[in-house]
């Protein structure tokens, strides 16, 4: 909201400079985004009068002007705008004014005498526009500064308003919290009533109560369509961002911007019968003076007449009744309509309505007669014509119940001391009801506000009245408990860590991604879409993080990365549930280019599906991970594995499908895994189990075995079976090729044996040893090799 | 009897002209040899008479003593030499680069994220996580933002299709939901991403907030500037840190509170930063978290991780840790 502060003192008494009073609101909780003044700073420029035009000897595009500026002579003038013309009255910057960055001199342009400049409305700092000169009206005395003729020594506030502050939606309402913020006495108070000089009244009813808790109008008869808004009040109109338009629209406006009340101006002779306030039947439409069509929806309060709708109520009037240029008889409508009536109305409509945004927030409901009287007195007194009596309807109002504020609950939920007196002063300046009863106050707060109705509210008004800013700094109290660590879980800032110690670099991709990524990288339609995305491309939640790093690949590639190592930890979108099977959590790394990055002592060759595997490995530390033979969409079907943990498919890692590569425009293919974080992040404190002294034996076992024999199937069938003394079974080499027969290849395992009481004997191994080959043989239909 | 002096000099010459072990050897078996100089001075002993004759014998053993350690020493620095000649052969350029993998890092938000945790660890605070896609209860009307109410306005959000679920707005759904699993005295904080339909210079469509919770007896508003001026001293590193609360309002809290700190005065000025919403927890939320207000109350705060990292590092444009340039991320190492 834009506020004038001239107008602004004028209705608070507070009379303070524009910066003190900005700080005071700031301070207040009605924070001010920009203080500006409404015109440049400028001197000596005055009305003028343009006596005669006349084209200049030495240039198209410049004129000669003659102007009387109230100086005792006739100046010659020479004029660059397009719009001058002789009978105008204009600003008339004089020799010797001030503009910023300009002093007006005497001089010749084009071999031409000036003696002044005529003024657009971008050179007294009033808007932008450069278009021509600013016109005046023709009753502008001639000579008179433009400051005083326009009123420009004034500074305008924009408020940036929260949502609970619907009663500082108009002037009186920011001169209100502004006075008792200040500590000073407002001088507000309500229009006189005015007589009824006719006896034409409309009747009013309300069908809806509990929607609509007032209902005043007026019928005026005899205006002078002619009339013309004031400056004055134009010019307030301008300051809070309103464009003058016609005096009855005006007049409504200007009522709503002073008081807060939200009025509507029916073309009197338009309307049929008695005014009924009801909701809307299905069916029923309205041509809005927007000329929208308004559908209907449930719940949507009208106001009809004996024709049917004629306003949808608190939001926007009919296309139909409304006053126009040729309107001599109005109804002015003034009524209170509750919230609830009317919030969510005008989004569901599509319309924005300066009504609507102050009824959805409070609307003082009590001032709907006072602003129907303050119309009235304008109307009178800018258009003439006689006012009727006032019809009035009432509904339910709602109720300002008297709420019991504890002092020592106020200090201990403000953490500090604030007497029992200012309190009860505090709540009196902002005009609520306060008794004292017992060690308590009993405040009923006034009409207009909608934010005061339990304890705590009231604690929020005494510290804004007695200053947030004497709100103290205290050392906070802990009851001092040390928190919960299990030793053997990891943070997540651990495991990012431990990523990035493995030449990963983390990265932060959007949770949103293209419809077409979840079919390339999933292998699905995503589960959950948006329904108001930001762009097309962002309009599915992720269910893999593989699509965001080979994306993020890329984009450093078209950045001359020659090689790029990423992770992220974040979540997928499987399900729109809360729980982490829904929303799971995951870690994801991708390598692209050499397992190394180029350096003078290794030519490494480009990274595998081992050294993803690898990393995976080691970031998993003593989380038991298996990798059965796995297919993903994302990944070339030879070089993918399903990661199982605890009997459950928990990741996945593979090198990235060749049809990817060529549709991602990769040059080569980047290796990747993904695996759910919880893995990574669980685990059990480390445990002692003995270390044994006695000397360690080694022995190894070559076999072949048929070439697509999963070499994981055989350790796990190993180890599952091991006698006790065997401390390590793993494989060292595999071969195939040369030596060894088409659709075979040669493996060999490391038997590590050791016990923890003695030297094992040579029998002992041997037995072992062949206990192992025994499986190999009969479990994998090995060949032994020697 | 040959003299025996000119023989250990003449060794002596002998085994200092010896560059090897093998040439040593050979000039150590013209003296100690079968038919060395020494040797046949003691085949000569037998000539000697019986009185001369130990005499003569301990002087040939000491001279032979002597050789030997001519010969020791010579071996010694033969071997010394050639030690020096492979080292020397052996160096490298050490001014070379190692060799290494390549260096990871964290993304600055995490930095952010990580540096706020462990201050506020150091406080008693843990942290707590919540989903991302949430329902309307925990995102809006638990935090008593009502259907329709114009506070809803304040966040542009971002709903899931043919669902009534949305992406969370804020974190402040995690304060519910650890509320109602726990008792207090409660005290978390609560980082992790959050979703509005906003996308321009200063605003992304996902960004990176971080929530804090209070909630024990007797807390109050007094307390949450002390912590959160606790806070930002101990994150920006610095001492002279000033705090100004301004009213505000967000639906959950009451009081409600606009944080700002003094960033920089200069010829009179005060600039302040907005550091993020903060106030006493609703009555009402409390109760949403199956708290009494009678018994306890509490303060909860909210702030823009990215912002505080923006300022932290120095970093000039919000959509810059969002387009994930490892020219930009490697600053951060």
């Amino acid at each position: 909201m834009k506020v004038s502060v001239k107008w602004l003192r004028e209705l608070s008494g507070v009379d303070l400079d524009a910066g003190r009073i900005a700080h005071v609101l700031t301070m207040g909780g009605l924070e001010v985004e920009e203080t500006a003044p409404v015109a440049g700073a400028f001197t000596g420029i005055v009305v003028a009068h343009v006596r005669a035009v006349s084209p200049h000897p030495n240039a198209d595009k410049l004129r000669v002007t003659e102007v009387d500026a109230g100086t005792g002579e006739i100046l010659q003038v020479v004029c660059g705008a397009p719009n001058v013309a002789a009978g105008q009255k204009v600003p008339c910057a004089l020799v010797g004014a001030k503009l910023p960055g300009l002093e007006i001199k005497r001089a010749k342009l084009r071999g031409v005498e000036s003696n002044g400049m005529l003024c657009s409305a971008r050179e007294l700092g009033l808007s932008e526009d450069h278009s021509g000169l600013l016109v005046l009206p023709q009753d502008a005395p001639v000579g008179e500064d433009i400051r005083r003729y326009l009123d420009l020594d004034d500074t305008v506030l924009t408020l940036k308003l929260t949502p609970n502050r619907g009663d500082c939606l108009s002037m009186t309402g920011v001169a209100r919290d502004l006075a008792a913020l200040a500590g000073v006495a407002a001088p507000l108070a309500d229009p006189a009533p005015v007589a009824a000089t006719i006896d034409d009244r409309r009747e009013v009813r309300i069908s809806d109560p509990a929607a609509c808790g007032r209902y005043c109008g007026r019928v005026l008869r005899g205006l002078d369509p002619g009339a013309r808004t004031p400056g004055w009040m134009a010019r307030r109109l301008e300051r809070a961002g309103l464009r003058p338009k016609s005096p009855l629209v005006d007049i409504t406006n200007y009522v709503m911007l002073e008081r807060g009340q939200p009025m509507h101006a029916f073309d009197e002779a338009k309307l049929r019968g008695a005014i009924d306030v009801r909701l809307a039947r299905p069916g029923e439409t309205l041509r809005l003076l927007n000329e929208q069509e308004a559908e209907y929806i449930p719940n949507l309060l009208l106001i009809t007449d004996e024709s049917g709708p004629v306003a949808l109520g608190g939001v926007m009037g009919g296309f139909d009744t409304m006053v126009t240029e040729a309107t001599t008889d109005v109804f002015f409508e003034s009524a209170f309509f509750a919230p609830e009536a009317v919030q969510g109305r005008a989004k569901a409509l599509q319309l924005t309505s300066d009504a609507a945004y102050r009824f959805e927030r409070g609307v003082d409901f009590a001032g709907a007669r006072a602003a129907l009287e303050r119309a009235t007195e304008l109307t009178l007194a800018i258009c003439g014509g006689r006012a009727g009596p006032v019809s009035e309807a009432a509904g339910t109002l709602p109720a300002r119940a008297a709420v019991r504020v504890r002092p020592d609950r106020v200090r201990m939920l403000l953490g500090y001391d604030v007497a029992d007196d200012f309190m009860a002063e505090a709540f009196a300046r902002l005009r609520c009801g306060v008794r004292r009863e017992g060690g308590a106050l009993t405040v009923t707060p006034p009409s207009w506000r909608f934010d005061l109705a339990i304890e705590e509210d009231f604690v929020e008004e005494v510290a804004r009245v007695h200053g947030y800013e004497h709100v103290p700094s205290v050392a906070p109290r802990s009851s001092v408990e040390m928190l919960a660590d299990a030793e053997g879980a990891r943070s997540r800032m651990a495991l990012k860590r431990a990523a990035a110690a493995l030449g990963y670099q983390e990265v932060v991709n959007y949770s949103f991604v293209a419809a077409e990524w979840e079919e390339d990288f999933a292998g699905h339609a995503a589960a959950v879409r948006l329904a108001n995305p930001i762009a097309s491309t962002m309009d599915v939640m992720r269910s893999t993080l593989v699509g965001g790093l080979v994306s993020a690949v890329r984009a450093n590639l078209n950045r001359d990365e020659p090689r790029v190592r990423l992770f992220e930890l974040g979540r997928c979108f499987l399900g729109e549930g809360p729980t982490p099977e829904e929303q799971p959590e995951r870690l994801g790394a991708i390598t692209y280019g050499p397992r190394l990055p180029e350096q003078w002592s290794e030519k490494a060759p480009a990274a595998d599906f081992f050294d993803a595997k690898g990393d995976l490995e080691a970031l998993a530390g003593r989380a038991a991970l298996s990798f059965r033979k796995g297919s993903h969409p994302a990944f070339h079907p030879g070089r993918c594995a399903a990661v199982w943990f605890e009997g459950r498919e928990v990741g996945v890692v593979g090198e990235l499908h060749p049809r990817l590569q060529l549709k991602y425009g990769l040059a080569s293919a980047p290796v990747a895994f993904e695996i759910e974080s919880a893995v990574l992040l669980g685990g059990a404190a480390p445990r002692f189990a003995g270390v044994s002294r006695m000397p360690t034996v080694r022995r190894d076992v070559a076999v072949l075995v048929a070439e697509g024999l999963p070499v994981g199937d055989i350790l796990a069938a190993l180890r599952a079976s091991v006698p006790a003394g065997v401390r390590e079974v793993e494989v060292f080499d595999q071969y195939k090729g040369k030596g060894v027969e088409p659709g075979r290849k040669s493996l060999a395992f490391r038997i590590v044996m050791q016990d923890t009481a003695r030297t094992l004997t040579d029998a002992e191994v041997e037995e072992i040893v062949d206990s192992i080959r025994r499986v190999l043989v009969e479990k994998f239909q090995a060949i032994p090799r020697t | 009897m040959q003299a025996i002096d000119p023989i250990i000099a003449d060794a002596e010459r002998a085994f200092g002209a010896c560059a090897t072990l093998a040439e040593l050897e050979q000039a150590k078996s013209r003296f100690l040899g079968k038919a060395g100089a020494l040797t046949e001075l003691l085949k000569g002993l037998g000539r000697l008479s019986a009185e001369e004759r130990p005499k003569a014998g301990a002087a040939i053993n000491e001279a032979k003593g002597r050789v030997e350690a001519l010969l020791q020493a010579r071996r010694e620095a033969i071997l010394a030499a050639e030690l020096d000649q492979r080292l020397a052969s052996e160096s490298v350029d050490v001014t070379l680069p190692g060799r290494r993998q390549s260096d990871g890092g964290l993304h600055p938000i995490s930095l952010a994220q990580e540096r706020i945790e462990r201050l506020f660890a150091s406080m008693g605070f843990s942290v707590a996580d919540g989903p991302e896609i949430e329902n309307d209860f925990y995102n809006f009307t638990a935090l008593r933002m009502f259907p329709d109410h114009p506070s809803r306005s304040m966040q542009d959000t971002f709903y899931v299709a043919d669902s009534d679920k949305v992406l969370r707005t804020h974190t402040s759904p995690v304060q519910i939901r650890h509320m109602q699993s726990h008792t207090p005295p409660i005290r978390i904080i609560c980082p992790g991403r959050v979703y509005r339909v906003d996308h321009d210079a200063t605003h992304s469509p996902m960004f990176h907030q971080i929530e804090g919770l209070w909630v024990d007896e007797g807390i109050s508003l007094a307390d949450l500037k002390g912590t959160i001026a606790q806070f930002c001293s101990a994150f920006f590193e610095r001492d002279d840190v000033e705090i100004r609360f301004r009213p505000s309002y967000f639906p959950f809290v009451e009081p409600g509170v606009e944080i700002d700190m003094v960033w920089e005065r200069k010829d009179g000025e005060v600039k302040y930063l907005e550091v993020g919403g903060a106030g006493v927890v609703h009555p009402d939320v409390l109760r949403n978290g199956h708290i009494d207000p009678e018994r306890y109350s509490g303060f909860a705060f909210g702030m823009g991780l990215d912002r505080l990292a923006m300022l932290k590092y120095g970093v000039n444009d919000l959509r810059l840790f969002f387009e994930n340039d490892l020219k930009f991320l490697r600053q951060f190492r």
